[in-house]
């Protein structure tokens, strides 16, 4: 089966005064797969996928999604081109109840038509475990409610390319469970990218994974290649105090 | 009921009650409503951008002074009757809420609401400026013979009152539609978490200068109604007083609710008219009673409603 490349990127580069948090990084997302994104803190990831949707300009460097460059479109634009970015602080209305926060997701791409939204709305809430909640304002939700929600947010854009910045970290075990069993059962349809610092979520949903340490991509492979690279485990357990 | 409907029975009881208003209350009361009603647009207006949108603007007054001047020097100086001279009033406040946007929205937060305070201060020295014309902080009045709508006399208190009730009616369920509309809640969105609408794929910017623009022409349009109800064109209108008016009479009746603008208008009027029969030290008292709500109804009377009674008030 011939891969399809999705998106691309091509030297990308980010420095920030005299430090260089991503390196000449050349980078291609399979599409359909689902990929993660792992490295030691400080590694870079957050400021890839920041690039990657806009979110922080690039120093230099080149974005091909869907053969086309975007490195020059604002991050609205990019999303509109069907990119959707899950924040890494839990980034959602809190003001606004469960379901105005998922409409306000589902909405841009469809038309104001009360009924058609309102499913579309249950459905996601539905797919991601939350639907009783429709109703609460989502600041009253949980913590582990609240990543659900904003997962939600962003399946509700039917995105093409669906990143994800750490979505379990603070969840409780069986949230993660949850969430891993979720991932799964997008796979195949939706291209997912994902950071991610627990190995068991990565190891348990990754088609492919590629390692970034110290701003410059490592290594890249299938989960049983990653786990017997010797470069990697040096990044992970050698150099960094982090567990 | 659905809440839709108790919106709808919500804002039409508000509308009746203003119209039986008419023939229950005494001539004195019927003025005072007429006032308030035209205030209450203003207040609409600011509500849109401030409330809704969550862009603070400290300068008004200037798209008030741009309905009322644009109406009134065009009838003054252009010879035009009425309902021209009003859609020039609107149009000057549209342009002037374009360019103001254009310009201001390259700033957020507190830097925003200096420049739209500048901008609004530039607009007052221009009236003052053009003194020969404008007459300055005197004023100029508007003729009885030059205030006739379509043939309707809107001098006289029932012709003041059905106008202003007309328009308010207008605005206040125009308004109610946009807040429920698509594009009413992606303004909520963007007061809520800009940085969030952004990442959902809204073009931020366009959306603010589009309530820059409806909230802009809404107080122009409130201005406009002003100087043809009342007579009355001065540059009090386009002082910094008038752009905190408006802001107070939102925070007092509810920031970011429908009924609130009509509500804190109301309030205030009433609360300077009562205080002002016992003394002159009237502001002292409306003072004091505005500081007591903010420290205990932050949110403002509609807020409070909205919190503790009927949590579907748009």
């Amino acid at each position: 089966m011939a891969a399809l490349t999705l998106l691309e990127t091509k030297g990308l580069t980010k420095t920030y005064g005299g430090l260089q948090a991503n390196i000449d990084i050349d980078f291609t997302l399979q599409k359909g797969l689902v990929t993660a994104l792992i490295g030691p803190n400080g590694a870079g990831k957050s400021t890839f996928v920041g690039m990657l949707s806009g979110r922080t300009s690039a120093t230099r460097g080149r974005v091909i999604f869907e053969d086309r460059d975007i490195s020059h479109l604002p991050a609205h634009k990019r999303i509109q081109l069907g990119l959707a970015y899950t924040f890494q602080i839990t980034s959602i209305f809190t003001g606004l109840s469960v379901h105005e926060n998922v409409a306000l997701a589902a909405g841009r791409t469809m038309s104001a038509d009360g009924n058609a939204l309102n499913a579309k709305v249950h459905q996601t809430l539905d797919q991601v475990g939350i639907a009783d909640r429709a109703d609460q304002i989502a600041g009253d939700l949980s913590y582990g409610h609240q990543r659900l929600l904003e997962i939600a947010m962003g399946l509700a854009q039917e995105p093409k390319l669906f990143i994800l910045d750490e979505p379990t970290q603070g969840l409780a075990e069986t949230e993660i469970n949850d969430f891993i069993a979720l991932i799964r059962s997008l796979a195949g349809h939706t291209t997912i990218l994902l950071i991610e610092h627990n190995m068991r979520v990565v190891m348990e949903t990754a088609d492919h994974i590629a390692v970034l340490d110290q701003g410059m991509m490592l290594a890249e492979g299938t989960p049983a290649q990653i786990s017997a690279n010797a470069s990697v485990q040096a990044a992970y357990l050698g150099k960094t105090v982090d567990a | 009921m659905t809440v839709a409907r108790k919106i709808n029975a919500l804002h039409f009881g508000i509308l009746l009650f203003l119209l039986a208003c008419f023939f229950i209350l005494p001539a004195y009361h019927v003025g005072a409503l007429s006032r308030i009603m035209v205030l209450a647009i203003y207040a609409i207006g600011l509500n849109i951008l401030f409330g809704y949108t969550g862009l603070l603007s400290l300068g008004h007054a200037m798209f008030f002074a741009a309905g009322m001047y644009g109406l009134g020097l065009s009838i003054k100086f252009l010879g035009v009757s009425v309902i021209p001279a009003f859609g020039i009033g609107i149009i000057s406040a549209a342009l002037l809420s374009l360019l103001v946007g254009l310009l201001a929205l390259r700033t957020v937060g507190v830097s925003f609401m200096i420049v739209t305070l500048m901008f609004a201060q530039t607009i007052y020295l221009v009236v003052l400026y053009f003194g020969e014309y404008t007459r300055g902080d005197e004023g100029f009045v508007l003729q009885q013979a030059e205030r006739m709508l379509l043939g309707f006399d809107v001098t006289t208190e029932a012709g003041r009152y059905f106008v202003a009730f007309a328009a308010f009616s207008i605005c206040l369920i125009g308004f109610a539609a946009l807040v429920q509309s698509s594009l009413g809640k992606r303004l909520v969105a963007i007061r809520e978490n800009e940085e969030r609408a952004r990442m959902l794929g809204y073009d931020v910017w366009r959306y603010k200068l589009l309530a820059v623009i409806v909230s802009g022409t809404v107080s122009g349009v409130a201005g406009a109604l002003y100087a043809l109800l009342f007579g009355y064109v001065g540059a009090t209108f386009a002082s910094v007083q008038y752009s905190i008016l408006p802001l107070l009479w939102v925070l007092l009746g509810g920031a970011g609710t429908t009924i609130g603008p009509l509500i804190g208008v109301a309030f205030m009027f009433y609360l300077i008219d009562a205080s002002s029969a016992y003394t002159s030290a009237y502001m002292l008292i409306a003072g004091l009673a505005l500081v007591i709500l903010t420290m205990f109804a932050p949110r403002g009377i509609a807020g409070i409603l909205r919190t503790k009674v009927s949590p579907w008030l748009p």
